[in-house]
């Protein structure tokens, strides 16, 4: 009997689950360690203040923009189905809870994945491809300090402000179809959807956001670290952390939705 | 000063340095030679702790480099010259040379640190308005003269050139090669330079050491390389594709 018929996918399935467990451990030292050089000086106050501007400032028309529509086509959608059931005056109520509570802070972290995680991922692996991280160290700069600590709390600290603000689009969004072309009231609408939120959803909603915020920008420092050689190298580390950084933020998410609203 | 012994080094089941003994004398500038991929830089990276040797000691001023206990005040007796430049990309010319004194233990108030590196330009033929510019902006030959001013901009003891003239047409790997000469001499400082370029080998160095088979296969003054019996040595230096060292055609 042939015994590597049996073995060989073992094996394979075995290779795959070591270097599964290994590139999980690496992360997981990575992410630490970010935190521990995000508590210890020194502190890159210029760097810190550029990453605010490119993950926070930089990052509000596409984030804005994916919100106001995202707003109105959940407005429509809440209408048109409302209707089967005769439940069309709901749509206030379930914009502002599907906004703020699901896709405000879901929709905000896969753009933010898409647009700081690629860009930084990109940046910090051609640093590292060209020697520039080398010459960092050369010069008594710690490379987790002057680039991962920065962005990652850029990440941490704007992530959330633009969540809020993609929440209140995102109403702004469904506000405008529902009063112009769906026949809602507008002051009526706007009481309707304060009226039904409540502090925990604001709560979950900033919570997420700084969540996203921490798992985008540091996919795109670890994956940029980690980057193999040549544009090939830059590449792969730039695909592999958009990946990595939109998986984690949709299983944060659940749990996340979990651990504030289970019953 | 640097003295390296029984270094081993391996990436994987590649076997890269099987063994380097080497020393360098304060003020001394040694040129490393060899063909592609036989550990030079890994050589000079091993000594700047940027890549850990697997075996063997390597120790500067008599500080074993693995086991040092202040990194930044260890890493401040160095300048280093990249291949590329290395070069930081997003900020300007005058901040990529004065990188060092803008932060860390030799930081210096901001106009200071600019004046420092206005004049370190200068000291390698770049004039001011460079400054404001960025690395993207200049030429290969600009982007080595701002890589060696930002090298000895905190006016370093040890100096390493990985490849300072790849990439320059024969007048500007000329020029780099004066500046690089009369930096060394003038700061008196130990130089460590890695190059495939003769015509470097013979400007820079006061004594050669030949890298091949992952050791140190010949070592002497520049003065006697040419003497020098070693076949594999003979075959580099004159660049002959026959001889003991394997290439591939």
């Amino acid at each position: 009997m042939n015994f590597g018929v049996i073995t060989r996918p073992l094996a394979v399935l075995g290779h795959a689950s070591l270097g599964a467990l290994a590139g999980l451990g690496r992360l997981v030292i990575f992410a630490l360690a970010t935190v521990r050089h995000m508590l210890t000086p020194p502190f890159y106050s210029r760097e810190f203040i550029s990453a605010l501007l490119n993950v926070g400032y930089l990052s509000l028309p596409v984030v804005g923009l994916t919100a106001f529509f995202t707003g109105g086509a959940l407005a429509l959608q809440i209408y048109s189905g409302g209707a089967r059931f005769s439940a069309e005056a709901v749509v206030p109520q379930i914009v502002a809870i599907g906004m703020v509570r699901e896709l405000g802070p879901v929709l905000v972290g896969l753009m933010i994945a898409a647009r700081v995680t690629a860009s930084v991922a990109a940046e910090i692996a051609t640093m590292k491809v060209t020697e520039q991280i080398d010459a960092l160290v050369t010069l008594s700069t710690h490379p987790m300090k002057y680039l991962t600590v920065p962005r990652v709390l850029a990440g941490l600290l704007t992530v959330p402000l633009l969540v809020g603000i993609g929440d209140i689009i995102g109403i702004y969004g469904g506000w405008l179809v529902s009063t112009q072309s769906l026949g809602f009231n507008p002051a009526s609408y706007m009481q309707n959807t304060v009226n039904f939120l409540q502090p925990i959803d604001v709560l979950s909603s900033l919570a997420k956001g700084a969540v996203f915020g921490f798992i985008a920008t540091l996919m795109g420092c670890y994956y940029g670290m980690q980057s193999g050689r040549g544009a090939q190298g830059v590449g792969a580390a730039t695909k592999s952390s958009v990946v990595a950084a939109a998986i984690l933020i949709l299983a944060a998410n659940f749990l996340l939705t979990q651990a504030f609203f289970s019953v | 000063m640097i003295e390296l012994s029984n270094v081993h080094k391996s990436f994987g089941s590649k076997q890269i340095l099987r063994g380097v003994d080497l020393n360098v004398a304060r003020g001394e500038s040694l040129v490393i030679i060899g063909g592609s991929g036989t550990g030079k830089s890994v050589t000079l990276k091993c000594v700047l702790g940027l890549i850990m040797p697997d075996q063997g000691v390597i120790k500067v001023d008599g500080e074993d480099v693995t086991q040092t206990g202040d990194r930044d005040a260890f890493l401040a007796k160095f300048g280093m010259l990249f291949q590329g430049g290395a070069l930081f990309d997003s900020i300007p010319v005058w901040q990529n040379v004065a990188f060092r004194l803008l932060r860390g233990a030799l930081k210096r108030p901001r106009a200071e640190a600019r004046e420092i590196a206005i004049e370190k330009l200068r000291r390698v033929g770049l004039s001011p308005d460079v400054a404001d510019q960025l690395p993207a902006e200049l030429s290969g030959g600009m982007q080595k003269r701002v890589g060696l001013a930002r090298a000895i901009a905190a006016d370093p003891e040890i100096i390493f050139f990985d490849e300072p003239t790849t990439g320059l047409d024969p007048i500007m790997a000329g020029v780099i090669n004066d500046l690089i000469r009369e930096i060394v001499v003038e700061m008196g400082a130990t130089a460590m330079t890695i190059t495939h370029d003769m015509t470097s080998v013979r400007a820079i160095s006061d004594t050669v050491a030949m890298l091949h088979g992952g050791k140190i296969r010949w070592s002497g003054p520049v003065a006697e390389m040419d003497s020098g019996e070693d076949p594999y040595l003979q075959q580099f230096i004159t660049g002959s594709a026959d001889g003991p060292i394997a290439t591939l055609r």
